[in-house]
């Protein structure tokens, strides 16, 4: 027979698998807390580091034996070094919010489009970055990468919590406040004591903010209902859903179009988003339980 | 047989003339590939149905054995001439073994305060599919190309499939819920085969007219007894094929219903089928085109060993859309309207193509008699283009 059977070699797996098949593994060289259920972990590489994320894409990353979670970067370091903002809503990121300095975790990775801010279509633009709860995880490195930028139009900054405690990066937001070249505003749905700032929706930040509607691109993320509100707000200041980019959350068991899990209508959140046009997405979320 | 044996394979490729062997030729090119290293899977008959399994040689295969299948309906029934192949489509398709129910994709292991990462386990050895009706050969290939969407192609699928040798067949006796002429994926067997049968069981003998569809399928007939095939034989092999296709009544046009689908998804159809769907995922695990996975952590008791195992999965469980705070499709409605909607219509936005090959599992296994080839006539407002 013309096709031998391949002779089973067992064991070391080949390197262009590592980090996307199967993990690669990294090292948390800090942890910090951000609010009572939120942490940002820094990870180094212990084995050869993935490719470096874009800001808006994600990793899954693995706690030892409890499931792998779709975790957006938000934030890159010198060395291959990767953050990532947790929230601890079940058994993973649970898992994962309790790793201490030291501990090891599986990283796969990157996966999906990205916020696209090293793009020259964004030249002489102004940008608009809306953020709700812990979307702001993700749009914080589109955030230091515009700040970079050569050719930039004016750059907002526009942020919600529920509450000042759920402030996530408290301290940098302050430090962007004072900032000549940003233009920062923060609201949350209910005060405490010795807030002084906003209270209200973050889409009613989008009055005040300095933007010129025609030229301008909107990054957008938060719960689904908030990035309605906030497309919908910008829409009606004038810009063009085209320009509206939000990042949506589907169930993830793969992150590379296998498992099927993350579809919306025609879409594989995956790979297709999960940065896309609100264009693109408005008329799939109208459908209720698509 | 007489004629030439073994030494002369018959050359490859389009134009190859076809060859005649016979049952005992059959059973020979079986061991063959046995012995060849490979895992031959074929139909058997067990408990009431036609499904995948080993076969060493053609006695396993279900003689004088049919079906008769229809909306929620599935039976076997004996057929007279003792064919082979004289039933058609069971609840197994060569996604069991492409692409197989559950699988460990990689491990971990403790070590120290850390963990080492073991990668893909080795390739089990090739397998032979004996007996790939034209729907499943159009199925593999349906799914080659979901697995060629992914950035990242699963290394061990993709190893089995290169690997995977097939022996297609042509259907002779379709059932009535079978619509591959709609979809043009049957019942002859297209293209994608090693070697293609038609199975005859004339006043000539029982036979197979084998066409050579590439080198692997040439080579795997050294040592098997064959003759060049006669027009007569020829002839023959061409009135099972046109009169099983003339008996092919279902209808369902695959561009017609991507458009249809995609216009409804707040058809109040979809509130009809959801009264009688039971939510039971039977037409996803039946369907050879259907590619969901879940993959979950098992750990052994000491918690040192972690495996990532892969296990098929349904858009009809309500965890296959879970984010926190619920499933995004919580109704059996909007799940029905995801089944449906992908397969016929979201399939082609995804891949180019649909994603029905038309063999009818899900209408015969549904336990409620779901017929998609129905529902579609349903919601295009137009009276069922055929019945059961
Ligand atoms: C592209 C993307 C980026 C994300 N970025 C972040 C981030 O930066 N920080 C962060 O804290 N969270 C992020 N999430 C959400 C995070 O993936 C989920 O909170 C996490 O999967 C929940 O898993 P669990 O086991 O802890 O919770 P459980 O509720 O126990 O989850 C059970 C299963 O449901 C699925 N699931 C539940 N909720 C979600 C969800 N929101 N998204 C996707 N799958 C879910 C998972 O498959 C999980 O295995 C992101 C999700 C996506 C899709
Ligand atoms: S949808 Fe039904 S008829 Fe079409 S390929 Fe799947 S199981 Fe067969
Ligand atoms: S979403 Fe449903 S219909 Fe589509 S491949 Fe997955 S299980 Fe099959
Ligand atoms: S996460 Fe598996 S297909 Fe997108």
């Amino acid at each position: 027979m013309a096709e031998r059977v391949a002779t089973a070699t067992a064991g070391s797996p080949t390197r262009a698998l590592a980090g996307r098949t199967f993990p690669a593994r990294y090292r948390v060289a800090t942890r910090r807390a951000e609010t009572p259920d939120v942490v940002t972990l820094d990870l180094e590489p212990l084995d050869d580091p993935i490719p470096p994320p874009r800001p808006g894409q994600f990793v899954m990353l693995y706690p030892f034996g409890t499931g792998e979670a779709a975790i957006s970067v938000s934030g890159l370091g010198d060395g291959g070094t990767l953050q990532h903002t947790i929230r601890a809503v079940g058994a993973t990121t649970r898992a994962l919010c309790a790793l201490g300095r030291g501990a090891v975790v599986g990283v796969r990775g990157p996966f999906g489009s990205d916020w696209g801010v090293g793009s020259p279509d964004l030249d002489g633009l102004d940008v608009v970055v809306v953020a709700g709860g812990l979307g702001i995880a993700p749009l914080r490195p589109a955030v230091h990468a515009l700040l970079g930028r050569p050719r930039s139009g004016r750059l907002s900054v526009l942020v919600g919590a529920r509450s000042p405690a759920d402030l996530c990066f408290a301290d940098e937001l302050g430090r962007w406040r004072r900032r000549a070249d940003l233009h920062v505003a923060v609201t949350v749905d209910a005060a405490a004591p010795g807030w002084d700032g906003s209270v209200g929706l973050v889409t009613d930040l989008l009055a005040a903010a300095p933007f010129d509607p025609r030229r301008t691109v909107a990054l957008v993320c938060g719960p689904e209902v908030m990035m309605r509100l906030a497309a919908r707000g910008l829409e009606a200041a004038g810009v063009a859903p085209e320009r509206i980019r939000c990042s949506l959350e589907r169930n993830m068991h793969c992150a590379v179009v296998r498992c099927g899990h993350c579809q919306l209508g025609p879409l594989f959140v995956c790979a297709d988003g999960p940065v896309l046009p609100w264009a693109t997405v408005a008329p799939l979320l109208a459908v209720r339980e698509l | 047989m007489d004629g030439r044996t073994g030494r002369d394979e018959p050359d490859a490729g389009r134009g190859t003339p076809a060859v005649v062997v016979d049952v005992d030729g059959l059973d020979r090119m079986i061991r063959g590939l046995a012995r060849a290293g490979y895992r031959v899977v074929g139909p058997v008959a067990r408990d009431g149905a036609v499904v995948l399994d080993d076969v060493d040689g053609v006695a396993d295969l279900p003689a004088g054995v049919g079906d008769e299948q229809d909306a929620g309906r599935y039976r076997l029934t004996g057929v007279a001439g003792g064919a082979l192949f004289a039933h058609t489509v069971g609840p197994h398709s060569a996604r069991r073994f492409l692409s197989p129910p559950r699988r460990t994709l990689w491990s971990a292991a403790r070590d120290g305060d850390g963990f080492t990462v073991d990668g893909p386990a080795a390739d089990d050895p090739p397998v032979a599919l004996v007996g790939v009706r034209g729907c499943d050969l159009a199925a593999i290939a349906v799914q080659d190309r979901v697995r060629q969407r992914s950035p990242h192609p699963d290394p061990a699928c993709a190893s089995a499939r290169a690997r995977a040798f097939v022996v297609a067949v042509d259907c002779a006796r379709p059932a009535s819920t079978c619509f591959c002429t709609s979809t043009g994926t049957g019942p002859a067997a297209g293209p994608g085969h090693d070697l293609a049968l038609t199975e005859l069981t004339d006043a000539h003998g029982h036979r197979f007219v084998v066409r050579v569809g590439s080198d692997r399928g040439a080579a795997a007939l050294a040592g098997v007894p064959w003759r060049p095939a006669t027009a007569a034989d020829l002839d023959a092999a061409a009135r099972v094929v046109g009169d099983a296709a003339g008996r092919i009544t279902r209808r369902l046009d695959p561009a017609r219903a991507r458009d249809v689908l995609a216009a409804a998804p707040e058809h109040p159809h979809w509130d009809d089928v959801a009264r009688r769907c039971l939510s039971c995922a039977n037409c996803t695990l039946v369907c050879p085109t259907c590619f969901c996975t879940a993959v979950e952590d098992v750990t052994d008791l000491a918690g040192g060993h972690a495996s990532r195992v892969e296990r098929w999965d349904s858009c009809f469980t309500l965890d296959h859309s879970y984010l926190h705070g619920g499933a995004v499709r919580g109704s059996t409605r909007s799940r029905y309207r995801q089944w449906l909607t992908h397969k016929l219509s979201t399939w082609w936005d995804q891949f180019g193509e649909t994603g029905c090959v038309g063999c009818g599992r899900c209408i015969a296994w549904c336990p409620a008699g779901i017929d998609l080839v129905a529902e579609v006539a349903a919601i295009a407002g137009a009276p069922g283009e055929s019945g059961p």
